[in-house]
């Protein structure tokens, strides 16, 4: 980021635009989503038009939402373990900060260029399953404590295809790094041919579908929202939050879907950068300066059609059963990104 | 139908509802700015005819929240024709309907046999004071002024109705 200025920034100068850079990369996608799909599609579905009053089209409700939260009282239950209580929604939205620190959005435009950026996108990720049981065991309910195990056991489950499905990518690109699966997906060819690069969409499809299933169930979004089930368990590990303390953890599940898409159209859809005849259409490179601008943008798109099917699925099916939710991580995801990642290996060294 | 064109044809159904809200408009009114008509025959708000209630206190023994409160007194009303005697009346004091308890079931309104009780469709007059959903007669006879024109049964129900003894 450094290169950006023409000054040398001192560390805290530069450590603070950091910091201000990632409030709006997490808080201006979770609010753009829940207000586009959480308030708006969803309404739709239903035949009704959702918020309408606040704003334009309701487009202010979200900030009458957190106002309301800001003003409840923060409450503890009488037995609550109170630091547990009190720490778990940190625990859950740090996991999401960290988790877009590696994510690209320009050639330089990235927080950090790690070389190992998909271990530690995935590898952080999972962070947030401690918060959830934190939250789940420090509220002293019965159904905080369903929930969180719940979502212990399926964050966990549904922790494996989502690393194996990157692992194809991984290998195919033959690199860790977030900004080389880019360069490897903008660079290459599918049989010669070079128009649109080459997003592993096309030849990661598998990976790329088991890849928005784990996603699914990793933010516990609809056919696997056994750990927050309101019908059953009243939002699970949610049920004794209010306030400031519930705000974060929906921050926290939308800000995650976000990102979470953010790293899928890293992986799968080309990233930040334009197709090949796009660019040279425009006559720059495919890494050119430009894209420090137009990135943000092109992720931005990327991410809201991801999170559009995301919340598409939510909003349609109904919810798996425990056993079935199981079931379907390690007897059908499971076996088929093994599969997927060994056919890849066999095409790598073929072609 | 497998698997996954069943998930297909749900994804389907809902994105064709979306298409359909958007283009065709919602199938719901946005309240404050414009209002439904009421169905036939709704019940929004009991309305009294003060001129014909007796103070039997039919409606008071049959509700079954115990919400409605009357009050009266024997008076001596002035004679139908001219040289006979005083007639003996029950004049109104008090009829008080405690929306607060009320559970909207009608049987005040099945049980009146003076037709002195209406159901009008009315709905708006929710209170930030519980105490203020007391609503007193004249109260309760502004009402009246919203009672619908009575609306035939529908065909059929009258014979249903004859079965059930009054």
């Amino acid at each position: 980021m450094t290169s950006m200025f023409a000054f040398d920034m001192p560390w805290a100068g530069e450590a603070g635009i950091r910091l201000a850079f990632a409030l709006v990369a997490v808080l201006l996608p979770a609010g753009a989503t829940v207000y586009l799909y959480l308030f708006k599609m969803v309404s739709f579905m239903q035949s009704r038009l959702g918020p309408m009053e606040a704003g334009p089209y309701g487009s202010m409700q979200l900030l009458a939402e957190v106002g309301k939260s800001l003003q409840k009282e923060d409450l503890f239950p009488a037995k609550a373990d109170r630091t547990v209580f009190a720490l778990a929604p940190y625990v859950v939205l740090v996991s999401t900060f960290l988790l877009v620190v590696a994510i690209p959005f320009g050639p330089d435009a990235y927080f950090a260029n790690l070389d190992t950026g998909v271990f530690y996108a995935l590898a952080v990720s999972s962070i947030s399953v401690i918060g959830i049981l934190m939250a789940g065991w420090g509220s002293a309910s019965k159904y905080s404590l369903l929930g969180g195990l719940r979502a212990a056991g399926q964050l966990i489950a549904y922790e494996l295809p989502l690393v194996l499905a990157v692992v194809g990518v991984v290998i195919q690109a033959g690199t860790l790094s977030l900004g080389g699966i880019i360069e490897a997906q903008a660079t290459g060819e599918i049989f010669g041919f070079g128009g649109i690069g080459n997003p592993y969409i096309l030849t990661q499809g598998i990976g790329f579908l088991i890849f928005m299933i784990a996603v699914q169930a990793e933010l516990s979004q609809t056919p696997f929202d056994m750990p927050i089930a309101e019908s059953e368990l009243v939002s699970g590990y949610m049920t004794e939050y209010s306030g400031f303390r519930f705000l974060m953890f929906f921050i926290g599940e939308f800000a995650s879907a976000a990102i979470f898409a953010f790293l899928a159209s890293v992986l799968f859809l080309g990233g930040w950068t334009l197709p090949m005849f796009v660019t040279d259409l425009l006559g720059i490179d495919w890494d050119s300066q430009w894209f420090n601008v137009v990135g943000p943008i092109v992720m931005l798109t990327k991410m809201l059609v991801l999170t559009f099917v995301i919340y598409w699925v939510r909003f349609t099916f109904p919810r798996f059963r425990e056993d079935q939710l199981q079931r379907f991580a390690w007897k059908v995801l499971i076996p088929i990104s093994l599969i997927n990642i060994a056919l890849t290996g066999v095409l790598k060294v073929v072609f | 139908m497998g698997l996954v064109p069943g998930l297909l044809k749900g994804l389907g159904i809902t994105f064709k509802e979306i298409t359909k809200t958007v283009t065709k408009g919602a199938e719901t009114v946005q309240y404050p700015h414009e209002k439904e008509d009421p169905v036939p025959r709704a019940r929004g708000v009991i309305a009294l005819h003060e001129d014909n209630c007796t103070s039997c206190m039919l409606c008071v023994r049959e509700c079954p929240d115990w919400c409605i409160y009357i009050e009266g007194h024997k008076t001596l009303a002035p004679p139908r024709r001219a040289g006979g005697k005083p007639r003996s009346v029950n004049k109104l004091d008090r009829f008080d309907i405690d929306y607060a308890l009320c559970m909207y079931c009608g049987i005040c309104v099945e049980v009146c046999p003076f037709e002195a009780l209406f159901w009008t469709p009315e709905f708006e007059y929710s209170e930030p004071k519980i105490a203020d959903l007391l609503h007193d007669k004249t109260r309760l006879g502004q009402w009246m002024e919203t009672v619908p024109e009575f609306e035939s049964y529908e065909s059929g129900a009258e014979v249903k109705a004859k079965k059930v003894p009054r």
